[in-house]
């Protein structure tokens, strides 16, 4: 078992004809069942034609109906970016991820609402994407790094994901699956949701959370494992030293009126039974201590 | 982006949004012109900077006849404001904004966000004008009021006029209120703002609702369609390092410590920043070269960095993902030669391509001192920017 995606999950790539799309696309394909996991891509100027073998719909529908697959995976360039997640709800997906970083907050705030009632899962945008281990990769992150174990690990930054995912995977443990949930501040799946999927996955014993400046979803995610979470989870905030006011890279990471602050949510952190680290070398370790 | 106050005025005037008269002036002939133009017998004169709280600094100033205003004008172009916004280092006022007097009898607040739970569009709007709106929702936050705008059919006038009311907004001036309201949420939405906040909004002796000040931030993400906004950008408000590493799509933001990090990722620059504090040194920077770096970016990174007068030292904290180790340590290589290393170099480089990486890093003949870890290479970049003291 695993969260959101395993061996079986079915992909559609929506922008598998740009750079981006092209490149990672192949990645993903070589990473462990990836060869029987990306059915189909959408272009709807080149439907017909395919790309390395794998076939390319004019539509998100198409693609879905005549493959059969659940799940697409976003490399559309920012200013279409939204409209390519509308069409993949549309067509009735069960999750989309999007990994294109830039999109406007206005497209994005149109999008959520139209999301409204429907049942298709939003990861990102602006998010590295998920892997299960030795099952599939769907999105940027460095598919060698991971190894299948028990840990499961949510974040809103990429490589700090990855620094986890490392650290994890060095102390000779491995990971049930890893969630990039992106730093764009209007987003689809929040630390929250995917705190629940872990809980409710047998093959998860406990949860990396990584956060960082902006908002407080990583609180409103520690008040729920506070009163839910029946396996130990630990965590890390990034942007203790980050001046307020100044958006810190992602989109989202600013401290806004005071809020946001990083030492805010780890002492929220704290106060639920979160073990927090200041240090992100020593993520891994942190967590080997409450198994 | 930011753009000044009257830049801010000129585009809620396109918008219907009540303003008072005033013309911005960049020398003090072009003040008194102003002042001349709209008449008197009362003006204000306001410092333009992108940063608030300029009243309490000296930046807006009253006058009561033209020569007042030559005065206050003079007095004020080449000063540095400094204000609770701008740090200790302050602005240099370049413009200015002269403006008719106005007749307050009251002062709301009245501002626009993007409210990251609903995820909507949101109108916070207290009674308490010309305070600072965080004071309020700290002492008093049963007087903020708090409405969503739909995100596809706007405001609903319903919602609007219960907001006025409830800031206290007299009956016969509800429905001005509330179209400004709406005007203030159109505008919002087409300019693909990120903040819009009037403060104070007044109700004048004349019956009139007006907005007396304006702070607009926009999108950075939607600028691309919005040429004529990007038009409005004063690159003397902003750091040159920071616009220096923009034109080569760098995220850079400059900081007052003594050393200097390289990172790719956001959030791992942020905790590559935090992990120097930890171990007891101060970063000089936020700098994430991104998922896509070149080498030609990496020699730009450097050069910005090293222009800092203050470096002591530098960290480069890579976790290559698509980034690969080799392209960055190719790009360290060639920026140390190309620009002469004068600080202490640390490398920490893991992921994809490491090996690679690290033989080009050690091949070089560079004086490159190796972290194994993020903690280790904290360590010896806050060691070897302190032994340069």
């Amino acid at each position: 078992m695993s969260i959101l995606i395993n061996a079986n999950t079915k992909v559609i790539t929506q922008g598998i004809t740009g750079k981006t799309g092209q490149f990672h696309t192949r990645m993903s394909r070589e990473y462990a069942n990836g060869k029987n996991c990306f059915v189909a891509g959408v272009n709807p100027k080149k439907a017909g034609e395919d790309f390395e073998g794998i076939p390319i719909f004019g539509t998100v529908k198409d693609a879905k109906e005549k493959t059969g697959a659940t799940v697409s995976v976003i490399y559309v360039p920012p200013p279409f970016a939204a409209a390519a997640i509308d069409e993949a709800v549309d067509a009735g997906l069960d999750l989309v991820i999007c990994i294109t970083e830039g999109i406007p907050v206005r497209d994005m705030v149109k999008t959520r609402a139209r999301m409204k009632g429907r049942k298709t899962i939003l990861l990102g945008p602006n998010c590295p994407g998920t892997i299960t281990p030795e099952e599939i990769k769907i999105g940027i992150m460095p598919g060698h790094i991971h190894r299948k174990g028990k840990i499961g690990i949510v974040s809103r930054s990429g490589t700090l994901t990855y620094e986890a995912v490392n650290q994890v995977t060095v102390l000779g443990l491995g990971q049930s699956s890893a969630v990039g949930i992106g730093g764009d501040p209007v987003n689809g799946l929040k630390h929250i949701d995917v705190m629940k999927m872990f809980n409710d996955d047998p093959e998860t014993d406990a949860v990396i959370m990584i956060g960082e400046i902006g908002g407080n979803d990583e609180e409103t995610a520690a008040r729920w494992v506070k009163e839910h979470m029946k396996k130990p989870v630990v965590g890390f905030i990034a942007g203790l030293t980050a001046p307020p006011g100044k958006r810190m890279g992602h989109a989202g990471a600013i401290i806004s009126g005071g809020k946001g602050t990083a030492q805010e949510k780890l002492s929220v952190m704290e106060a639920c039974g979160i073990k927090v680290t200041r240090n992100p070398a020593e993520m891994g370790k942190l967590l080997k201590s409450v198994l | 982006m930011n753009i000044h106050e009257y830049q801010g005025k000129e585009l809620f005037r396109k918008y219907g949004v009540a303003t008072p008269r005033g013309f911005p002036a960049f020398s003090v002939d072009e003040a008194v012109d102003a002042a001349k133009k709209l008449g008197g017998p009362v003006w204000v004169v306001k410092a333009q900077i992108h940063a608030g709280g300029r009243g309490k600094g000296g930046g807006v100033k009253l006058a009561r006849s033209i020569d007042e205003v030559r005065d206050i004008a003079s007095k004020m172009l080449g000063m540095t404001l400094v204000t609770h916004q701008t740090g200790p280092h302050g602005r240099v006022v370049r413009r200015l904004l002269v403006e008719e007097g106005a007749d307050i009898k009251k002062e709301l607040y009245a501002a626009l966000v993007v409210d990251r739970v609903l995820q909507k569009v949101v109108l916070m709007a207290s009674s308490e004008g010309g305070m600072d709106i965080e004071e309020v929702a700290d002492k008093h936050p049963e007087k903020i009021h708090r409405v969503a705008v739909d995100p596809f059919n706007g405001l609903a006038d319903a919602d609007a006029e219960s907001v006025a009311r409830k800031i206290g907004v007299p009956d016969g001036l509800v429905p001005a209120a509330r179209d400004l309201f709406k005007s203030l949420c159109k505008c919002f939405d087409e300019c693909d703002c990120s903040l819009v906040e009037v403060n104070p909004l007044i109700v004048t002796g004349d019956q009139r609702v007006v907005a007396l000040d304006a702070k607009l931030n926009f999108d950075d993400n939607a600028l691309f369609r919005h040429p004529e906004i990007v038009a409005m950008r004063d690159l003397d408000e902003e750091d040159p390092a920071e616009v220096e590493a923009s034109k080569f799509d760098l995220n850079y933001i400059q900081l007052e410590g003594d050393i200097g990090c390289l990172v790719n990722g956001a959030g791992l620059a942020m905790a590559t920043m935090d992990t120097i504090k930890l171990y007891g040194g101060a970063p000089a920077n936020f700098l994430d070269v991104g998922g896509g770096a070149t080498a030609e970016k990496v020699t730009e990174a450097f050069k910005i960095m090293l222009r800092n007068p203050k470096l002591a030292a530098i960290l480069v904290n890579i976790f290559g993902g698509i980034m690969k180790c080799d392209v960055i340590a190719t790009g360290v290589v060639a920026a140390a030669k190309q620009v002469g290393l004068s600080v202490p170099l640390v490398v920490r480089l893991e992921g994809t391509n490491v090996d690679l990486g690290k033989k080009i890093l050690a091949d070089s003949g560079l004086p490159i001192i190796s972290g194994s870890d993020m903690g280790d290479a904290a360590q010896k970049v806050v060691a070897a920017a302190k032994g340069r003291k």
